[in-house]
């Protein structure tokens, strides 16, 4: 009983706390990237500036069921880390994760412009590239604790990356195609304009774009809190480890970002299952055999 | 209601010049001069843009296109020509195919002066655009506030040719 309070106080947590830390996280990418190259670079709550004046924006529709789509997009991120953090069946909220992405495929394609849309199909390929990886994970958290339910993954005596290394860096190499990060930005970038315009968000303005941005922020820290829970113990000290990892992957995060050009779609395929089925694979191989 | 000078994101847009304004736009956003600290994010998107920014002069090709980008950028926005190219037309000024400067096509609010302008004034012309981009925005609230509810078109900024004509075109269809 005392549990359940606990993991619905998550819940609410997330669903109240995680677009201001989110932004957060991305004002201190932003300031980062411009350190990193010598700039001083936007104020750290920028991207609320930049929330606050697409809210502000006149609304200029391209087509009237991309806000429609875009909502169903954000509420699904929305519930997908809701359901994990209030530690409901891990299988289940990434099966929902993935539900997410086809949505931002159909807000990209309803307006039929041809820069959205071909960023729609590379948005697919990006899903395509991490799928794998996200759903290999819950198959590695059952195999090392034996159930799909997450209250009983975030509650081991022994810290999860002990089993599952090679889980933990096919996940990371997935959450840099997920939060499209450079190299693999393919399907649009947070810098600047590339090929394709603004790629899957080209033809969102104002009140879209803010809700996207939105999605985004609640997506980040869902996908941290994925890592967290390699590092989480029985044991308070873990909490403490698993925020140092976070911060440690957000930094080298941001320097992959600032350090690596643009690859092409083929090259991103090949290399994320190359990395999946290798170190996902042979971490899976080993836990069956020592099971 | 709120705060919208903080973030203002750029359309450039290079008409018919030499390019030198164009490197000097380019230059701006380099970490020596670094526009990011005030919010400028140089994006490729009318649709999310706010300050439209013209370099070079406007000729028989490009003034369409300089126009469909402007009827693209949701309101507030606000126009800035740098250069003398964008301002008058400056040396292409007599030429055959030249229209003149860009406010030959879309309505100007802040000319940035200079052969090729300087990344400096180029940033004071963005400080400037900003101010006027949070006083269109604060207005564009204050009318809406004001006839709230009303029927037709609630907005004061009406300045472009084809906005006219659909208002005509409006007011004709609701007469007959």
């Amino acid at each position: 009983m005392n549990h359940t309070i606990f993991y619905a106080i998550g819940a609410v947590l997330y669903i109240v706390g995680a677009p201001f830390l989110g932004c957060l996280m991305d004002g201190a990418e932003r300031k980062l990237s411009a350190r990193m190259q010598g700039r001083i670079g936007p104020p750290l709550l920028q991207p609320w500036y930049d929330f606050v004046k697409l809210l502000n924006k006149q609304v200029v529709t391209v087509d009237r069921a991309q806000f429609f789509i875009l909502t169903s997009y954000l509420v699904l991120m929305v519930m997908s880390g809701a359901m994990f953090f209030s530690g409901n069946d891990l299988l289940m909220t990434f099966f929902v994760l993935s539900t997410t992405g086809t949505f931002l495929y159909f807000a990209a394609i309803v307006p039929s412009s041809p820069y959205s849309s071909m960023a729609a199909s590379r948005e697919l390929i990006q899903e395509v590239c991490y799928e794998p990886a996200v759903l290999l994970l819950s198959v590695g958290f059952y195999l090392a604790t034996g159930t799909f339910n997450a209250r009983a993954v975030f509650s081991q005596n022994t810290s999860l990356v002990v089993f599952l290394p090679g889980f933990l860096a096919s996940y990371l190499f997935a959450m840099i195609i997920k939060l499209r990060i450079s190299p693999f930005d393919v399907s649009t970038s947070h810098h600047a304009h590339q090929e394709l315009v603004q790629g899957v968000t080209t033809e969102m303005g104002a009140r879209n774009l803010a809700l996207f941005k939105l999605a985004e922020w609640y997506e980040m820290v869902f996908l941290y809190g994925v890592v967290a829970v390699f590092i989480l113990n029985s044991s308070l000290v873990s909490v403490l480890a698993a925020i140092l990892v976070d911060l440690v992957i957000f930094f080298c995060f941001v320097l992959i970002d600032n350090t690596n050009a643009r690859v092409k779609w083929e090259n991103m395929l090949g290399l994320s299952w190359a990395v999946t089925g290798l170190c996902s694979g042979v971490n899976l191989l080993i836990l069956m055999m020592i099971r | 209601m709120g705060k919208v000078k903080k973030s203002p994101w750029l359309l450039h847009y290079d008409g018919s010049s030499c390019n030198g304004c164009d490197i000097e736009v380019l230059a701006t956003l380099t970490p020596v001069y670094d526009a990011e600290r005030f919010g400028v994010v140089n994006t490729g998107d009318p649709l999310q843009a706010d300050i439209l920014m013209i370099t070079g002069g406007i000729n028989q090709q490009n003034a369409p296109v300089v126009k469909q980008l402007y009827d693209q950028m949701p309101r507030p926005k606000v126009v800035v020509a740098v250069g003398t190219c964008a301002c008058s037309g400056g040396v292409f000024r007599e030429c055959y195919n030249m229209l003149g400067g860009a406010d030959s096509t879309v309505p100007i609010d802040i000319y940035v002066p200079g052969c090729a302008a300087r990344p400096e004034s180029i940033m004071d012309g963005i400080m400037k655009a900003v101010e006027l981009f949070q006083k269109r925005s604060d207005e564009h609230d204050q009318y809406e506030k004001e006839h709230k509810g009303e029927a037709g078109p609630v907005d004061p900024n009406i300045n472009t040719a084809r906005d006219k004509v659909k208002m005509q075109e409006m007011k004709g269809a609701a007469d007959a």
